[in-house]
């Protein structure tokens, strides 16, 4: 069992790299999605058996919505906005691979010492879940295409709910719930405000920096 | 009714007045009176609670366990609340009354008197202003009746951010908004020593009740600090200077009767404050009492010379504020001064002096502020040289404004003296006792009383002169119409407030033994006996006032019997002989105060734009004088334009990116991580 865990892990850690290597917006919509799918597997691979129903509802829920709809609904706005690649991001591919690194071995570090509650399943499970909320915010921060800021959001949302399950059992199944549907709300209302602003503003196409310009 | 339920009435009806004034604000005249009357009422139910407290002695308490937090609101009126509550009930209530009448003229006339100027665009709503005059008066009550240091800050913050709604309401003059901005951060940094003064208290006896902060133990060091901490606190909401920079702005910008408030009651709650740290961390050595009258004789001084460089009416009454204040904490600084040097009679005169000076200039002051409401409101200005001429045109204001002049320059026979008076005593008898040390402070002390009565006079000359006799400078001074009824009865009950505090104070001052004794904590027959000495002294100065009254209402008498059966002619004042006269040849105020103002010229700021005249036939040539502020031109900004040019040099930090503030947050997040990890 613990193989299949460990194999999904270093799964999750891959696409991650995949994110911060790649240029093409099509990539990162395509390996944000299997990373949610490789997610909701995880729930499969507990100790005990066959899980609760109610955990079984939440994979399948989780592996609908971030394999199948929010990839949909991404792939739709950037087919409308005709943005195919990611152009100019503040740092480039190569660096963004080797903070990479760094961030894993940061994770690595701080998985090492954090202090949490009943047994971690894995020695890998938290350094993941922290790689992963880690790629999320360097996605956001270092790249200027507002899609790749939806799915930073999206990664670091990953990270947590990677994190949800390293501490199972001390997450509730109405939080995890919870969560899902905030993200689900979040990444409607982003990709909806993306399209109205492309749609008003033509020549901002979806590059964020071009926002500043509405500061005071 | 017992003392507890006075107690409530005190806090709660203005309150309730307020609120339901303001649900009730689609009508006009029932949201004006609800308000009023509310406050009125909440007023006299604190009058009654204090007059009761300050005759029969004793302690009223009324506590209530707040919705099961552990936290019991304890409300009690000792002497030391029951005497400030005294002008801050009788100000709120006749201030009530005068507002509710004073802001329905908002809807009626051209221009908007609530502002207390004439150019603002949208008139203020009375509701609001009503709302928040209940939360000041509540807050007042509070802070004057909090038994514990939580409930006070609490107290003492909702009095403060009820003020600052008030003089932003009228938000559409960018001078209104910088006053009610400046009046925010001055009173917060006062409010930001007071939080450590009560906290470091709080924390060391485990407990924030008074009777537990008191009872404490502290090392010289700390009392130190405390004390200048509580100075600098209090002192902001007080005025003194240089704390003093948002009365002269807040009071043009609040409605009138709310500046009469603030002015007269809201800054007593400073001194109130004052004492009562006072009475928590126990008297002060002899290098803050005499630092306190050092205090005081700046404060004074410096507010009567600013007070009579101003133009415009309510400015000049804040400065004035700022002077009456400085006098109490003169008769502060020499009460406390005789208690560190151990005479008996110095401290417990200087103290009263300053007690009696609160009570005096919260009448004075209030009335003054109430007919300069009037003069706004019939004029449309508040600058005094557009003014004159109004004695003919509303003799009832007239009279009660004179009154107010009167007593607020300290002249007999009205009440401004007393207190002046006591103060004068009480660094006399200091200085007679051959005290050696005391020689320095006391001899300041009565050297810059007198400078400060004698500008004093001077000033309100000029004040009552300008604005009442002579010919109108402008139309609309010359068609000022008389208030209506209940603004003018409220300043006439005012008036005859000072007439009573005269005789009440010269014939009852012994009752005053009971503050003092909270304060001073002596033997209490002995502070009754020096009050009851000083009680024969200052009936028998009224005595000669009033022989002086009499004497004058007799010459007038034969001068109306000579008279008698001849032609009185009648002439246009300032006439002078000239063929055409017109008010624009008689002395403005700026001439009338020019020769005090060129004396005072180093410390009082401001400026002059003089032109150069050259040739035999120089060409049209202007000449302008403005007022100033010493204090904010040389300290504050300098001060706040280097702050600003500080921040100003980190603004690249806002870039408008997402990135950048998303990295702010990562880099943060990160470093706490670590941090804690480590």
């Amino acid at each position: 069992m613990n193989m299949v865990l460990e194999a999904l892990l270093v799964f999750i850690v891959l696409t991650n790299l995949l994110m911060l290597g790649s240029s093409r917006l099509g990539v990162y919509i395509r390996a944000g999605a299997m990373q949610g799918v490789g997610l909701s597997f995880l729930f499969f691979t507990g100790e005990a058996g066959w899980p609760h129903s109610h955990i079984v509802l939440l994979a399948l829920v989780t592996m609908v919505v971030k394999g199948l709809v929010f990839p949909s609904l991404l792939f739709r706005t950037i087919r409308q906005a005709g943005v195919r690649r990611e152009m100019e991001p503040y740092v480039g591919f190569t660096a963004s691979l080797l903070a990479g690194v760094a961030a894993w071995g940061f994770a690595l570090w701080v998985g090492g010492r954090l202090p949490l509650p009943g047994v971690i399943r894995s020695d890998l499970l938290v350094p993941t879940a922290m790689f992963t909320i880690f790629t999320g915010l360097f996605l956001i921060v270092a790249r200027r295409n507002a899609i790749t800021q939806v799915l930073g959001y999206l990664v670091i949302e990953n990270g947590v709910f990677t994190f949800g399950v390293a501490v199972e059992a001390a997450t509730p199944f109405l939080v995890e719930m919870g969560i899902l549907l905030d993200i689900f709300v979040g990444v409607f209302v982003m990709v909806i405000t993306l399209f109205q602003i492309n749609r008003e503003i033509e020549e901002i196409h979806m590059d964020t920096s071009k926002l500043a310009a509405l500061k005071d | 009714m017992t003392a507890a339920s006075l107690i409530l009435a005190t806090v709660a009806l203005p309150l309730l007045g307020g609120i339901l004034g303001r649900l009730l604000g689609f009508h006009s005249w029932l949201a004006r009176w609800t308000a009023g009357l509310a406050g009125a009422a909440g007023g006299l139910a604190g009058l009654a609670l204090a007059g009761e407290l300050l005759w029969q002695g004793g302690r009223a308490a009324f506590e209530w366990p707040w919705f099961d937090t552990g936290y019991t609101l304890a409300l009690a009126v000792d002497p030391l609340s029951a005497f400030f509550l005294l002008p801050i009930s009788l100000l709120s209530a006749v201030t009530a009354v005068y507002g509710a009448s004073y802001l329905g003229a908002s809807h009626g006339g051209g221009h908007s008197p609530a502002a207390g100027s004439p150019h603002g665009a949208d008139p203020v709503n009375p509701a609001n202003v009503g709302l928040f005059a209940g939360f000041l008066q509540a807050g007042m009550a509070l802070v004057l009746l909090a038994q514990d240091g939580l409930g006070f800050l609490v107290a003492w913050e909702v009095m403060s951010l009820a003020a600052f709604f008030i003089i932003a309401l009228d938000d559409a003059q960018a001078e209104n908004r910088a006053a009610a901005w400046i009046y925010l951060v001055a009173s917060h940094i006062g409010a930001a020593f007071l939080l450590f003064f009560f906290l470091y208290l709080g924390m060391r006896a485990g407990d924030f009740s008074f009777e537990a902060l008191a009872g404490l133990a502290l090392s010289d060091r700390a009392r130190r600090a405390l004390t200048l901490a509580a100075v600098i606190g209090f002192g902001a909401k007080a005025g003194f200077v240089p704390l003093h920079v948002w009365l002269p702005d807040a009071h043009p910008a609040a409605p009138s009767h709310i500046s009469a408030l603030m002015s007269g009651a809201m800054t007593k709650t400073g001194i109130y404050g004052l004492l009562r740290a006072l009475t928590l961390v126990g008297l002060p050595g002899r290098p803050a009492a005499a630092a306190l009258i050092g205090l005081g004789l700046v404060s004074g001084i410096l507010g009567i010379v600013m007070a009579n460089a101003q133009r415009d009416l309510k400015r000049l009454l804040a400065y004035s504020t700022v002077e009456n204040l400085g006098i109490v904490a003169l008769g502060l600084g020499v009460g406390l001064w005789g208690a560190a040097t151990g005479q008996t009679v110095v401290a417990v005169l200087g103290l009263a002096g300053a007690l009696v000076h609160v009570l005096n200039h919260a009448l004075a002051k209030g009335l003054l502020f109430l007919a300069a409401g009037v003069l706004v409101q019939a004029t449309g200005t508040r600058q005094l040289d557009r003014l004159g001429g109004l004695l003919k045109r509303m003799p009832g204001v007239a009279g009660s404004a004179l009154t107010g002049a009167v007593a607020i320059a300290g002249l007999p026979p009205l009440n401004g003296f007393l207190g002046e008076f006591l103060i004068f005593l009480a660094a006399f008898t200091g200085l007679v006792s051959r005290h050696g040390e005391s020689t320095v402070p006391l001899t300041l002390a009565i050297m810059g009383l007198a400078l400060i009565g004698g500008l004093a006079a001077a000033c309100f000359a000029r004040v009552f002169g300008i604005a009442f006799l002579g010919e109108p400078r402008t139309a609309e001074a010359a068609e000022a119409a008389p208030p209506e009824a209940p603004m003018a009865l409220a300043m006439a009950l005012l008036a005859v407030g000072c007439v009573v505090a005269l005789l009440g104070v010269a014939w009852s001052l012994p009752v005053l033994g009971r503050v003092v004794t909270t304060v001073l904590r002596l033997n209490p027959l002995e502070i009754e006996l020096e009050l009851l000495k000083a009680g024969v002294l200052l009936r028998a100065v009224i005595a000669g006032g009033g022989l002086l009254v009499v004497l004058a209402g007799f010459l007038a008498v034969v001068r109306h019997q000579l008279l008698a059966g001849r032609e009185v002619g009648e002439t246009p004042t300032w006439d002078c002989g000239y063929a055409a006269p017109t008010p624009r040849m008689s002395y403005t105020g700026s001439s009338f105060a020019q020769p005090l103002n060129d004396l005072f010229g180093a410390v009082r700021g401001g400026g002059e734009e003089r032109p150069r005249l050259a040739g035999l036939f120089p060409a049209t040539a202007r000449f302008a004088s403005r007022p100033g502020d010493a204090c904010v031109e040389r300290f504050y900004e300098p001060v706040f334009r280097r702050v600003e040019t500080f921040f100003q040099s980190w603004r690249w930090v806002q870039s408008g990116r997402v990135q950048a503030y998303v990295l702010y947050i990562a880099l943060t997040l990160l470093f706490l991580l670590g941090w804690n990890l480590w």
